[in-house]
This record gives structure tokens, sequence and C-alpha cells, in this order.
């Protein structure tokens, strides 16, 4: 299974970003192979509007099933709940021990966006 | 003559001055109310309505039967208004500007664009004076396209005076891009004088000639004047910190009927405006850029 982290760095040693859109870059983990991949989220953190909605548009394109964030904004989860994506919030550390605090289900599911929008 | 009424700082005076001065020229006059997220010319008239219609912006509408999608529009789309997921588009109307570029670069054909109202214009008449004011629909964040659409609006004055919206940003662009001439209006304070700079930076960017109105002259302290001093800046007119002012404000009512000492000042004000809008090249007009503006 595919995991997106928002992360502050690019690697399994970076901390967990607790934002979603503005996030520094998305960490994925495949904790079937194990294999780890990583990329910038430059355009995120620089967009004019709709950071949200571009990053969970990515998440979706890089195929993750779930994703591990600190909080998500109206349109983004709505973006995310349309492409079947799981958002899971409570995670603290490393990227790494983000994972395995999903695995060992000590993660909690998010139901609806926990932020107001910040535009419109 | 096209001639803007701006600010830095909000609540300096700008409608005071842009209806006083528009009822100051003695002939046919079109008043804009550019400033559409709070307009408030018409509280000070008693005009009659003679055409409204909705303004809208072109948004995208995607046949989900013609997709298949290949997310170009996704990724020509600089606000992000559109999500291309594994089998389905989502279209966010609230953040699209209405460029239009989704629909052209779609290989399939599949988006269309539908108007989606951000607002009204409204026109009214008061014997020489025609106004048109935009009025920006509550939880609207585009601001440029209404103001747009109020300096589109057809008409044959002479002399157009747009009361612009405060600030410095894309709003304040769109309606003083184009005019022949700028008056900043200002208070003699810390912080008037803060935000005159901020728009005298601003409007000497676009390539407007401007002059500075200062209000609540007597107030505040000499800064403003030392700036307008050593900036080379004509201040054309100084109306005095009288409480009258502020009593026929709260009223509703043109300062020159309700403070009739201030009338020549104001016929003195357009006057000087038609003088200096009459020999352009002495301002160094030149065309100023301002398309990241939408």
């Amino acid at each position: 299974m595919k995991v997106v982290v928002t992360s502050t760095g690019e690697s399994l040693n970076s901390l967990v970003d607790q934002r979603f859109g503005r996030a520094a870059a998305f960490v994925m983990v495949d904790t079937g192979s194990g294999e780890i991949t990583s990329e910038d989220n430059a355009a995120g953190v620089d967009a004019a509007q709709g950071a949200g909605v571009q990053a969970a548009e990515r998440v979706a394109r890089l195929g993750a099933a779930r994703l591990i964030t600190g909080h998500c904004g109206p349109k983004a989860f709505r973006t995310l709940v349309a492409a079947g994506i799981e958002v899971y919030t409570g995670a603290t550390g490393t990227i790494g021990e983000a994972v395995e605090q999903l695995e060992a289900g000590e993660l909690t599911r998010m139901t609806g966006p926990d932020r107001a929008g910040h535009w419109g | 003559m096209i001639v803007a009424i701006a600010s830095g700082k909000g609540g300096t005076g700008k409608t005071t001055v842009a209806l006083n001065l528009a009822l100051s020229v003695g002939r046919r006059v079109r008043i804009l109310d550019c400033d559409v997220e709070a307009p408030n010319v018409r509280l000070f008239i008693d005009a009659e309505t003679v055409h409204r219609e909705e303004v809208g912006i072109p948004v995208p509408l995607v046949d989900s039967a013609a997709c298949n999608q290949c997310g170009e529009c996704s990724r020509l789309c600089q606000y992000n208004a559109l999500a291309v997921l594994g089998s389905s588009v989502m279209v966010f109307p609230e953040l699209c500007h209405g460029c239009g570029g989704c629909a052209r670069v779609c290989p399939e054909g599949a988006i269309r664009e539908v108007p989606r109202s951000i607002g009204v214009v409204e026109e009214a008449r008061m014997g020489d004076l025609y106004l048109v004011q935009g009025r920006l629909n509550v939880g609207e964040a585009l601001v440029p396209p209404l103001i747009r659409a109020v300096r589109a609006r057809p008409g044959d004055e002479d002399i157009v005076v747009i009361d612009a919206p405060p600030g410095t940003s894309c709003s304040m662009i769109a309606a003083v891009r184009g005019c022949d001439f700028v008056v900043l209006v200002t208070e003699p304070t810390p912080f008037g004088l803060n935000d005159l700079m901020l728009a005298v930076k601003t409007v000497r960017a676009v390539g407007i000639p401007f002059s500075v109105v200062i209000n609540r002259a007597g107030s505040g302290d000499g800064r403003v004047h030392e700036y307008c001093a050593a900036e080379g800046i004509e201040i054309l007119l100084e109306i005095p910190d009288d409480r009258r002012v502020a009593e026929a404000y709260a009223r509703g009512l043109p300062l020159v009927e309700s403070v009739p000492e201030l009338r020549p000042l104001f016929a003195t004000l357009a006057s000087r405006i038609e003088a200096e809008t009459s020999f352009p090249e002495i301002g160094g007009r030149e065309n100023g850029r301002t398309d990241a503006c939408a």
C-alpha cells in the first residue's frame, strides 16, 4: 500500500509537516515493497491560491491510497475524497515513525476538513 | 478626460473628493464607483436607477464523457481551479479567474465556458450627473473584472471621475490604469503619509500623472507637506479639518451643498485638473504595464 506523508524534507528522517497544501515536500512510502520516493512541493508553497487542491491532485497522481498530514481544508478534503484517498492525522516525529504509527493503528482517520478555506 | 480619485489608505476621503469634484465641473459628468466592495457614492445623491445588469466571468464546465483526464487544463491553470483525478475532473469555480485557457488547451474539446455571476453594474442619473457603480457579490474575492465592467459601460460624457478602491493592489490598479490623471487623497497623519508613499510608487509604476489632495488639513502633522515638497508633488487642494464636514458626511450630504464655502475650492480643483490634463506631456505620461493583475 502506498502512503504519502506531508514532510518538512525529502527523507524518511524528515519531520511530518502539519500543513497539507503548503507542506515543504511529499514523501511516499510503499509499505509492501519498502520503496521510498519523494518530491518537493514548491508549486504549493508558492501558489497564490488553491494550494490544497493542487496538493490533493498530486497525491492522487502518485497513486497513494492513504495520506498522513496535520490539517486539511474543505477544497483539499473534497478533492481527496473524490480521489478515494483516506486521510489520517495525529502523527508525530519523523516520516518513518508516522508510517509505523499508521500501521499500528495509532492515527485518527479524518472524516471532514478541520480548517476553514483560505479563499473565496 | 478620465480622472481617478485614489489613495493608499482607506477612509481618507476618496468618495468625498470624487463626488464633490463631479458636482463642481458644471456640465455633464460621469462618475464611476469602482470601490465595488463598498460602493457608497450613491448614498450622497438622490439618483434614479436607469440600468442594471449582472456581471459574470467565464468558468469551465467539463464534459466528463469527452474528457480523458489528460491533465492539460490543470497544468495550465495558475490558480489551481481544476483538479484532474484518475477518473474525473473537479472544477472550483471560486478559484477561477476566467482566462479561458483551460478550454483552449483541452485536446478533446471537453471544456466549454459558462458564466458565473460575481456582481452587478447599476446605473443611475441625477441631473447632469450619471453614476455607474459596481457591487460585488457577498463572499466574492475577484474584484478587477467587475471594475473593468463598470469602466466599459458606454457613455459620451467628456469628463469621467472614478472613485477608486483603497490600497495599491490589483483592484486599485484596475481602477486607475488608462486614466489621464490621478488624484491621491491623503490625511496629514503618519498612516496617511505611509500609505500615500505606497500609492505614489504604484501610480508612478503605472505611469500616470498625479497630484495630491489633503483631507482633514490642520490635524496631524506637517510630514505629508514635507514629503510632497521633497518629491515635487503638487498639492491641489486642502480640505480643512472641520466638524461641519464630518456632520455633512454623516448625514449623507455632498459638501458643496452643506458647507457652501468649500464650493469654490472644489471648482478650483476641477479647473486645475482640467488644466493639468490639457498638457499631458508635462506630467511625463507613459504607458505602464500591469499585466499580472487579473
